[in-house]
């Protein structure tokens, strides 16, 4: 399960980013900042083709001994990213990708609907508690950290 | 602890109860003996046993209860006479035991007999009034609030054991609650036979019913847990106590299992909405776009954020588009927000588009649907119960934190409320167009007198100019289809003049039209056509306004008729309003430009077709302006082209070489 997820708008600020708050989210922050770098690596190394070609799941950004990044870029340059626990050795990548699609979903009803600008924060109820499902179970809702964000801002 | 009760008294056969029935029994005679307001009223068994004589249930409650038991009289006047009451004289627990079984056995077809007793048989089933109901598990819901909300969320069994323990408390608070009186049960009987089918069924499904009570549970305090309990019991025990349960519940839930009445949305609210809907988009089968809806929600002055989220909860299938179905979801969200309600976790069940669209078919042809303006709801009792209770909650959800003693006491008094709480429901549809919550109690008491002017203050006050007054008018209305200007005006070759036409002069034409035959005929329409097409009559009367108005306000239910004549007014400087279709509303617009005053007959229609010919004059005139305006503009256009025309042949000329002279 996912330790931290995050939307990441095509600017490079974030939409929306959740950790799980036992831990220093601060940490979580930094990675999905610095992971930004690659995936704008792996979007131009493939942007050489057309954009249709390009496929949406980057995969893993890059690993640390605690963590793995995920990444995944949406066809308007909107960036998901996904923190997980390195230990957790259960999770195969065609899980992760279908996290991702579920991201990728609720994101698309979240830009449905009428009230949200796009580029505003995220604040529907129903991609948190989607996001929520996602994360490790064991925690009740978890706040959505903005704290953090005024680092981007 | 079974046979105890019969043989402490030792009167009367014996009598052995099950578990069961002893829970129950006990506690009816609880409730009828609490009911006298004297003696001690204790529910315990063990005290009724140890005082037999001095406990006894008081006739009058306990006539009520035979009574609620549905059998013919005459049977119960053999039940009386065989339990012992009349020999003794009084109701004791061994006579009210011996006659509650009579009872089941009577219901169970059984033959009335001392030899019934010793069956096994189902427990007696009572139609209860809600009061009684309500008062006993109200308090408890008070008393054991946390506690009743755990049951439904572990398996049946162990419910059922949870339960005993409620029974066992419940039957103890019945002494601290003011039970009702059963003097105010008629008007609950009248509800019950409705509900009395839906009791039997209930039973089988009272499982299902956790469910929704757990969402509706932030919303419900104190009914829910009572309405909870209920859900849990196992019917094969609990049945009679199940079924007063469930007779509580019936009104609210009326033909479905879901109990949210805020957010149920009534004949009344639904034709509003539906009207609105047909302002945005004039084809009810199709979708509002987002962003027609964005700008016909933010009108409504809640807070983006709470917008969206009512938007997340109505848009079912999440594709940027409202279906009718959606829309009536969304708005009733945003009229109970308004209202002062706090937004659901989820979708209700009643809001659901699936549900929505089951319910209302066909808003269209739902012709009926309008007698509902009026004060006098269709003899269809079902919905008069609905909106009664809907409204009763309603009027008690807005202050949920009130206990549900309060929710008693006001269906005491329902039948003078029933005006009251019909104003509540147009009181929660102005409240969207006034965006003023606080007013809502406020003027509460004062509208309860007239709702002719309730209705009108809506309409002076609207949030979308004119579509408020025009979606009311739509509805007083027979259902027609949105007029087709096109039709009317097919010599209009151009758009612009088109648009410009359709406002103005296709709303007479099309506005003296018969109307649909849904309604009986009437002699003004079709004379107000005539006129039309020029007849002159020198007389000159006011009464043409009068009929005019009275030919659309005749399909208005009467009281309404005074507020619709000022809001008639109104439509005609908004006539050029694109949106201002409607043919009759723009017929009574001009008609009612004057007041209208009663004539004789004749006169009415002489002056109606000078009336008429005056409004054509004035349409023409209108349109002579509007052309005029046209004209000006295109000439100003044209005047412009001329300029730039000149400019670019200057440009030309400079830059082509200088010929040499």
């Amino acid at each position: 399960m996912a330790v931290c997820v995050a939307v990441i708008a095509k600017e490079n600020y974030p939409l929306y980013i959740r950790s799980i708050p036992t831990e220093n989210e601060l940490k979580f922050h930094y990675m999905v900042h610095t992971s930004l770098d690659v995936v704008d690596e792996k979007i131009s190394a493939m942007g050489k083709a057309l954009v249709d070609q390009r496929e949406l799941y980057l995969g893993l950004l890059y690993p640390t001994e605690d963590y793995k990044v995920y990444g995944y870029v949406t066809n308007s340059k909107v960036k998901f990213v996904m923190v997980v626990d390195s230990s957790n050795t259960a999770l195969r990548d065609n899980e992760i990708r279908s996290m991702f699609r579920k991201l990728h979903n609720s994101y698309t009803d979240v830009m449905c609907n009428p009230f949200y600008n796009p580029g505003d924060r995220i604040q529907s109820r129903a991609f948190d508690s989607m996001v929520t499902s996602m994360m490790i179970q064991v925690l009740s809702r978890a706040p959505c950290c903005r704290a953090g964000e005024a680092l981007w801002a | 602890m079974e046979a105890a009760a019969g043989g402490g008294c030792g009167s009367g056969p014996p009598l052995l109860l099950s578990e069961g029935e002893q829970q129950c029994y006990s506690e009816l005679f609880a409730r009828c003996a609490g009911a006298a307001g004297g003696g001690p009223g204790s529910g315990p068994p063990e005290a009724a046993r140890a005082v037999p004589g001095a406990v006894t249930a008081a006739a009058g409650p306990v006539a009520d209860l035979f009574r609620a038991s549905q059998l013919p009289a005459e049977t119960l006047h053999q039940i009386t006479e065989l339990c012992g009451a009349k020999r003794v004289g009084y109701f004791g627990p061994t006579q009210f035991y011996i006659a509650l079984k009579l009872i089941a056995a009577a219901q169970s077809g059984l033959p009335v007999r001392i030899e019934s007793l010793k069956c096994e048989l189902p427990l007696p089933r009572f139609m209860m009034s809600k009061t009684d109901a309500d008062t006993r598990f109200g308090n408890p819901a008070e008393l054991h609030g946390a506690k009743v909300q755990i049951p439904y969320l572990i398996t049946e069994k162990n419910t059922f054991k949870r339960m005993d323990d409620e029974d066992k408390q419940e039957t103890q608070s019945p002494t601290m609650s003011p039970l009702a009186s059963p003097p105010s049960s008629p008007p609950h009987y009248q509800r019950v036979p409705l509900s009395h089918g839906y009791s039997k069924l209930r039973s089988s499904t009272e499982q299902m019913h956790p469910a929704p009570y757990e969402a509706r549970q932030p919303l419900v305090q104190p009914e829910g847990p009572s309405s909870g309990a209920a859900g849990a019991k196992p019917p094969r025990h609990q049945a009679s106590l199940i079924r007063s349960f469930s007779v509580e519940r019936e009104p609210h839930d009326n033909n479905s299992n879901y109990p949210d009445e805020p957010w149920r949305i009534t004949e009344e609210q639904r034709e509003y909405y539906v009207n609105q809907f047909r302002s945005l988009q004039p084809d009810p089968s199709s979708f509002i776009s987002g962003s027609v809806a964005k700008n016909f929600f933010t009108k409504s002055k809640l807070s983006i954020p709470e917008l969206s989220y009512i938007w997340e909860l109505s848009d079912a299938d999440c594709d940027g588009a409202l279906t009718l179905p959606e829309f009536c979801a969304a708005f009733h969200l945003i009229v109970a927000r308004k209202n002062g309600y706090p937004l659901p976790e989820g979708l209700p069940p009643t809001l659901q588009p699936e549900y929505l669209q089951a319910a209302f078919p066909k808003p269209k042809r739902e012709c009926t649907l309008f007698d509902s303006y009026s004060e006098s709801m269709p003899a269809n009792q079902q919905p008069r119960d609905l909106n009664r209770m809907e409204k009763l909650s309603i009027k008690d959800m807005a202050d949920f934190p009130v206990p549900a003693q309060d929710v008693t006491s006001d269906d005491k008094q329902e039948q003078n409320k029933t005006r009251l709480e019909q104003n509540k429901i147009r009181l929660a549809l102005k409240s969207t167009v006034d965006e003023a919550l606080p007013k809502d109690m406020s003027e509460d008491p004062a509208t309860s007198k007239d709702s002719n002017s309730l209705k009108a203050r809506p309409r002076s006050r609207s949030y979308s100019s004119t579509s408020i007054e025009e979606a009311m008018k739509r509805g007083e209305d027979p259902p027609t289809p949105p007029p087709r200007p096109q039709k009317t005006h097919s010599r209009a070759s151009s758009l612009d003049l088109n648009k410009v036409f359709q406002p103005s002069v296709p709303a007479t034409k099309s506005g003296l039209l018969p109307p649909p035959p849904a309604l009986p005929p009437r002699p003004c329409p079709s004379q107000s056509e005539q006129a039309s097409e020029a007849e002159i009559h020198p007389q000159l009367n006011r009464a043409p306004s009068q009929a005019a108005d009275s030919s659309p306000t005749k399909k208005d239910i009467p009281y309404s008729q005074p507020p619709s004549k000022p809001i008639r007014r109104k439509f005609r400087p908004e006539n050029p309003a694109p949106e201002n279709q409607e043919p009759s509303s723009t017929v009574g617009g001009p008609a009612s430009a004057v007041t209208g005053k009663p004539h004789t007959a004749v006169q009415k229609q002489s002056s109606k077709q000078k009336k008429a010919i005056q409004t054509a004059i004035r349409k023409n005139k209108e349109a002579n302006a509007v052309l005029a305006r046209l004209n000006s503009e295109l000439q100003q256009q044209l005047k412009e082209v001329h300029q730039e025309r000149i400019a670019l042949e200057n440009q030309l000329e400079q830059l082509r070489p200088v010929t040499v002279l």
